[in-house]
């Protein structure tokens, strides 16, 4: 305010409203929760990472800066064996869960309304609400009930089940963002349906197609808890492979595996934004 | 309204009858066997005998003691009351730490809204074991915090952190916090910023201007977040059983032993059902309150 002061009363009158504007809603004290908000966020994350690059055994007294841990894990023919199997169940599972998920956004959103549609929703949306821990025993006792036991392909059922609302719903969004007149113009060109949807529904929907499967992606490279219940002996994926080192002990090795891991959740998430963000910009 | 883009009725079925069937297969179907597997008779090795038994629905109220008696036994209530009270804590802290950040981004311009969101949002797509695991190493009494308080000469014995409720309550609060500030931020960013600079014309101090105006504009906002936190939160498995040590601390914990190391199915999957029942509560109680329009100002 003593700037102001020394001011000409029109010049302060300006800087005032200039001040002011910014200032209005401002909270004192809440600029300083959000940056130690985003502290909380992700300085462990980068300790984690800080970390992996540790020279000695420990994993929080930091020696010299080293590679050694990421050989190890290059060389670890686990870590693969389990890297591999989370990159089956992700591609096959996000995969399908993103063609089902498509699918079944046409038919919520062209479909217009309809009898049971609310149910449908719901019924696709299922597993977001439900506890993960409770779907993944409810598998257990079906997949023993009906004596199923295909390894990786339990695995595989149960990730597409949970994926579908995580591909369903930018599906869903980018759809209902979408005009139905570039389908209208391709009917009444005569397009068939399956034409109409191949050379018109599906380019314009592919920006939100991809990010739901990248969503799917990920959502299945970090389930943990469902993967536990449900696998079996030799379907061990990266997650349930961390989970049995952290119980052995602490060790930089699995701060490397755990930043690879990191490594490609971020790239996806930030290709998924991208996408999002271009297309936005698109029709 | 009928335009030609619009799906015929067995186009709507073809399209998203896979779907249907599949979640309908492979979820709800199975879903359905967890109440009738509860009332089955546990097999010693894993799975169920069909034999009609409460015994899971007994168990988790007593237990037999050496002379065949029932005698009232509060280790599960115990569990679940732990469990609900975790889980309301971490919804406490959530919304205590997440509101400001919400309202902070709300008010920031546009461009800038999109990376702020992207950086709330990005730790949830991450590896949920991996960022747990990243408190053990701050946690531990061989880690970050322990080793810089001794290095500063502030203690000399490590403090306990690790595995205990406090832990369990940072982890929750870590995994659950985005869940938190999503839906504050979308309540507050349509709030007219006009309303906030008419209580600023009208002399409303800033803490009036918020318990007024943005208080109660951003409570469906609220009510959505504390539901996204409370209900993972309360079937979480990963935060008690790496900060909490592994043992029976949360119902999530122990329903995963039932269908483990315990193998007793039908006490496991009596324990799902009573955290589904607590789930299904707090959805109804949600959603009477947004019908009886109790979240309106």
């Amino acid at each position: 305010m003593s700037e102001t002061v020394r001011m000409s009363p029109a010049q302060g009158a300006a800087a005032n409203r200039g001040a002011r504007r910014f200032a209005v809603g401002r909270i004192p004290g809440f600029g300083a929760a959000t940056w130690a908000f985003f502290l909380f966020l992700y300085a462990p994350i980068a300790l984690l990472v800080v970390f992996s690059f540790n020279g000695s055994n420990s994993a929080t007294i930091w020696s010299h800066f080293s590679l050694d841990w990421y050989v190890k894990v290059a060389a670890n023919s686990d870590i693969q064996r389990a890297a591999l199997n989370s990159l089956i169940v992700a591609g096959v599972a996000s995969t399908l869960a993103t063609a089902l998920a498509t699918f079944a956004a046409l038919a919520m959103v062209r479909g217009g309304p309809f009898r049971g549609q609310q149910l449908a929703l719901s019924t696709l949306l299922l597993p977001l609400i439900v506890p993960e821990i409770v779907i993944a025993i409810a598998m257990v006792i079906f997949f023993t009930g009906i004596g199923l036991s295909l390894g990786l392909g339990n695995l595989i059922i149960a990730h597409t089940v949970f994926c579908i609302p995580f591909a369903y719903l930018p599906i869903r969004a980018r759809l209902d963002s979408l005009s139905p007149v570039y389908e209208e113009a391709a009917q009444d060109l005569y397009a068939d349906n399956w034409r109409t949807f191949w050379h018109v529904t599906f380019p314009l929907l592919a920006p939100g197609i991809l990010a739901g499967l990248m969503l799917a992606f990920i959502t299945s490279v970090d389930d943990f808890i469902i993967s536990l219940m449900v696998g079996s002996a030799g379907t061990t994926t990266l997650p349930i492979y961390i989970y049995s080192l952290i119980r052995i002990g602490i060790t930089p090795q699995i701060n490397a595996i755990s930043t690879l891991v990191l490594l490609i959740s971020f790239i996806f998430v930030s290709l998924a934004w991208l996408i999002a963000r271009r297309s936005e910009a698109s029709p | 309204m009928t335009g030609p883009a619009r799906l015929s009725r067995s186009g709507i079925a073809l399209a998203l009858g896979p779907a249907l069937v599949v979640v309908g297969l492979f979820l709800v179907v199975p879903l359905l066997l967890v109440p009738i597997a509860s009332f089955m008779e546990a097999n010693p090795w894993g799975g169920v005998r069909p034999t009609f038994s409460v015994e899971a629905y007994v168990q988790v109220l007593f237990e037999e003691d050496f002379t065949g008696e029932l005698i009232f036994n509060d280790a599960y209530p115990r569990i679940v009351l732990r469990s609900l009270a975790l889980a309301a804590l971490t919804t406490a802290l959530c919304l205590l730490a997440g509101f400001p950040v919400a309202y902070v981004i709300a008010l920031q311009p546009k461009s800038r809204q999109g990376i702020l969101l992207l950086l709330v949002t990005v730790p949830f797509w991450t590896n949920l074991l991996i960022r747990t695991y990243s408190w053990i190493m701050i946690l531990r009494d061989e880690g970050l915090i322990n080793n810089g308080l001794e290095a500063a000469g502030v203690i000399e014995e490590p403090l306990r952190l690790l595995y205990t409720n406090g832990a369990i309550a940072i982890g929750l609060v870590y995994t659950f916090l985005p869940f938190m500030v999503l839906p504050i931020y979308a309540a507050i960013e349509r709030i007219d910023r006009g309303l906030i600079e008419a209580a600023h014309d009208l002399y409303a101090n800033r803490r009036a201007m918020l318990r007024h105006v943005v208080l109660p504009l951003a409570r469906p906002g609220i009510a959505a977040g504390a539901i996204l936190v409370f209900v993972p939160a309360l079937g979480s498995f990963i935060a008690p059983a790496l900060l909490g040590g592994g043992k029976h601390l949360m119902i999530g914990n122990l329903i995963q032993a039932q269908f483990g190391a315990s193998r007793n199915w039908p006490f496991g999957s009596a324990m799902s059902l009573i955290l589904l029942a607590a789930v299904l509560a707090v959805l109804l109680w949600q959603a009477q309150r947004r019908r009886s329009g109790a979240w309106q100002p």
